[in-house]
């Protein structure tokens, strides 16, 4: 293997554990507010996956909305329902362990499926811009789905006002 | 540097996140903490979907499906999160808990 097929593993595996072990941290500590922060962590490995993948738009996008967003949006959540969290009971609920042990049967099951079918790689390897197509797409082959997902996003949000106001 | 990491690496990486995020969602308490795990699920899969646009389609400049699709999934989790979040303040207000064991008003 030469040497920069090494360092390109070398760097996957780097993000790839950082990501990893700040999803652990998300669903184990105890404290939400820690559990947040750890979330953005994980958004931030995600989008370094993005960037590797040479989807550079996706990685602008996945900083901006989930971590200027949406993470935001829960540590506003988490403060707003404080006060309760403060005791010493534990974070999980009493399905935890049945919880774990089908997860694990679950991820052991998709390892083994994945490693078993032959993927095929056809994708070639020449960088250029690829954000002035994605937006000719975005508004030409899938300009209808376009349309809809805003109007969804809309009446998400008038939704969500009206839920949350008093 | 694309082609050089193996397509089966992102799908173990994205496949364990998944599992972290269901167990996420399936094991906390509070209510928040399940929107975060689901957040993670979204994740998981969108890696998913970029993997398999970089390494699947013929054509990965003028097809960006994969990239259109993975948009499409971060607005509705956007939505997601925030009718979600709408939802776990109003019942902290009505009910003044976030803890989903003692949120059984529609349990049988």
């Amino acid at each position: 293997m030469e040497l920069t097929a090494i360092i390109a593993q070398l760097v996957f595996f780097v993000v790839a554990v950082l990501t990893l072990a700040a999803a652990f941290l998300t669903v184990l500590v105890r404290n939400v507010f820690h559990a947040a922060l750890a979330l953005v962590g994980t958004f931030f490995g995600v989008a370094a996956i993005y960037l590797m993948l040479e989807a550079e738009f996706l990685a602008i996008v996945q900083v901006l909305i989930y971590i200027g967003a949406i993470a935001v949006l829960i540590l506003f959540a988490v403060m707003l329902t404080r006060g309760m969290m403060q005791s010493q009971e534990s974070g999980t609920n009493k399905q935890w362990a049945w919880a774990a042990l089908a997860i694990a049967v679950l991820f052991l099951g998709l390892f083994i499926l994945i490693l078993q079918v032959p993927w095929v790689h056809s994708g070639t390897a020449v960088y250029t811009d690829t954000t002035p197509y994605l937006g000719t797409e975005l508004l030409t082959t899938y300009l209808l789905p376009f349309e809809v997902v805003s109007v969804l996003l809309l009446a998400a949000l008038i939704g969500a006002f009206i839920i949350a106001r008093e | 540097m694309i082609l050089q990491i193996p397509l089966v690496y992102y799908l173990i990486l994205a496949a364990a996140l998944f599992c972290i995020g269901l167990f996420g969602a399936l094991s906390r308490r509070n209510a928040i903490a399940v929107l975060m795990g689901i957040e993670l699920m979204l994740n998981a899969v969108n890696i998913n979907l970029v993997a398999f646009w970089r390494y699947g389609s013929p054509d990965p400049i003028a097809d960006q499906a994969g990239v259109v699709f993975a948009l499409f999934v971060i607005t509705l989790a956007a939505a997601e999160a925030a009718v979600g979040l709408a939802l776990v303040i109003a019942i902290y207000r009505s009910r003044d808990t976030v803890n989903v064991e003692e949120i059984d008003l529609l349990k049988w």
